[in-house]
């Protein structure tokens, strides 16, 4: 723990020097060894090479990643939305958690292919459809599961301390479950954000439009551009990482008491 | 008005299946207004579940608890007592002045009433300047006197306590007990306190309840004596060690009993 003496700068450069440094040491290295023995690109292409294909092909990775992004982010709210629903609905409907849970769980297991192919027989080849559909279940899991154990798992003092006010189901639901979930739910948007980026571009490996960053890295690298397809892939990191961070700023808006900050004092 | 009325109480768990528990049988007991009554005995003899009953937390099996008249489920709804626990029960997502807001809210107090009620509270507790804090960035002392603020919060005239300084280190805790008497006193409320140490019931009581296990029961009731004007100086009273002595061997009663009917009491 930092002192309270350290400034809000101080302490981000702290945080934030290990992570840099090792980044630094690993492209280093990854430069060093591809110059050092002499590496043939196809078989890996050094940092600074990769880095001149993403500036030079900058416009098309930028169109690329708004294609996957825009895809991710409407698969990202529809699940969002759809997991806190029925994680109410499973709270309110306790036999419906019998049947909700299972079904969740097993619609989970099917791997990503298999959904995005379905969905692309239901709807027009060139349809984004079938991908945010996709996205939707991965996240919509993610969400239930946690959103419905922050409604549930509210500490015995605080229903007994309800139950002597004599406050109503609603009034306990409003004052202490649903503000009890409220970490539960930023905690799921960490694992989902990334997670929604990543199912939209595996979605793409299995047909339709050929615009978004996973067809452009198959498609660059089958073409033999393999730096072309590190400048892609090297994107998508970007486009995660802006996911990451983007839910991580919306908690720290929504909880201005910080509650999550409680973990780390 | 007598506060508390009860009646052969009785309060059976699991009743007919093999893990039925005789929680409470034929308790009798009378509170008066300004009371302290604390409930003391070894673990399984009931206190918990007998404050638990007076609160229409849990029904009996039984028997009545009439709170002021009332039904104790009535006096639920009216809210004429208020609950303190081992935790202090915080909601983390609440600042201090909110916490000891909660109950006014849930009554229909408008915001302005509520804040005043609050800060009033706070002076009580002498923790004003922690209102707008956060309940972690208090001490585990700090959250227990808001915890007894938000309790006493609707100015009810009845504090039920489950062992509310159990987590508390020892010089913490008798700063409380002396605390407790003092806003006790200043409000005018009758306390029911449960408690698992002796020289804790002796100094705050002025009736000490002792109570058996197997099954959970009253076994005798020690009229403290020591008066109102409880300070430092009375931990180091003769009177004090007199009957702290007192509840010690009646507890000890209870031990070899036990022990005699070879129930093994760990």
């Amino acid at each position: 723990m930092s002192t309270a003496t350290d400034s809000r700068g101080e302490r981000l450069v702290r945080a934030a020097a290990p992570p840099v440094v090792a980044l630094v040491l690993f492209l280093s290295l990854w430069e060093a060894v591809v110059k050092g023995f002499g590496l043939k690109p196809y078989f890996l292409t050094a940092p600074s090479t990769i880095w001149g294909e993403f500036t030079k092909n900058f416009g098309r990775i930028w169109a690329a990643c708004r294609v996957s992004g825009t895809n991710a982010l409407i698969g990202l709210l529809c699940g969002t939305v759809l997991g806190i629903a029925v994680a109410f609905v499973v709270r309110r409907f306790r036999k419906l958690d019998e049947i909700i849970t299972p079904l969740a769980i097993s619609l989970n297991a099917i791997p990503i292919f298999v959904l995005v192919t379905v969905f692309s027989n239901m709807f027009a080849t060139t349809s984004d459809v079938p991908r945010r559909l996709t996205v939707t279940l991965g996240v919509f899991f993610v969400v239930l599961v946690n959103v419905a154990k922050g409604l549930t798992q509210v500490s015995a003092t605080h229903l007994e301390l309800m139950r002597s006010y004599a406050a109503s189901e609603t009034e306990i639901m409003r004052k202490v479950r649903i503000p009890n979930a409220v970490p539960y739910l930023f905690t799921a948007l960490k694992v989902a954000a990334p997670l929604a980026v990543i199912t939209a571009f595996v979605s793409e490996y299995f047909g339709g439009n050929q615009n978004g960053l996973g067809s452009k890295i198959t498609g660059s690298l089958s073409s033999s551009k393999n730096a072309v397809a590190w400048a892609y892939v090297f994107g998508a990191c970007l486009l995660g990482l802006a996911f990451y961070l983007i839910s991580i700023v919306v908690e720290t808006v929504a909880t201005p008491g910080g509650v999550s900050k409680r973990d780390r004092s | 008005m007598t506060t508390l009325s009860i009646r052969s109480l009785k309060k059976v768990f699991n009743p007919g299946k093999a893990n039925q528990v005789d929680a409470l049988v034929d308790v009798d007991l009378t509170v008066e207004p300004g009371d302290f009554v604390s409930l003391i005995g070894p673990s399984g003899c009931g206190k918990s579940t007998l404050l638990r009953l007076l609160a229409d937390l849990i029904q009996p099996t039984s028997g009545t608890v009439m709170m002021n008249g009332k039904s104790a489920h009535q006096a639920r709804i009216d809210q004429d007592y208020g609950m303190a626990f081992q935790q202090a029960g915080l909601f983390d997502w609440r600042s201090v002045a909110e916490n000891i807001e909660l109950p006014l809210e849930l009554k229909g107090w408008d915001k302005a009433k509520r804040r005043d009620r609050a800060h009033e509270m706070l002076e009580l507790v002498k923790l004003r300047e922690f209102a707008d804090h956060r309940p972690w960035e208090l001490s585990g002392g700090m959250q227990q006197r808001v915890a007894i603020a938000r309790a006493l919060a609707s100015h009810p005239q009845v504090l039920l306590m489950d062992e509310p300084f159990g987590a508390l280190d020892e010089m913490t805790r008798e700063h409380m007990q002396a605390e407790l008497l003092r806003i006790c006193r200043a409000a005018q409320t009758t306390v029911v306190f449960v408690t698992h140490s002796i020289p804790e019931a002796v100094y705050l009581s002025s009736r000490v309840v002792v109570m058996s296990p197997r099954p959970g029961r009253i076994t005798q009731i020690i009229d403290v004596g020591l008066g109102d004007a409880r300070t430092d100086e009375t931990r180091d009273d003769a009177a004090f060690y007199t009957k702290i002595t007192e509840v010690r061997e009646a507890l000890r009663g209870i031990e070899s009993t036990l022990a005699a009917r070879g129930v093994d009491n760990r």
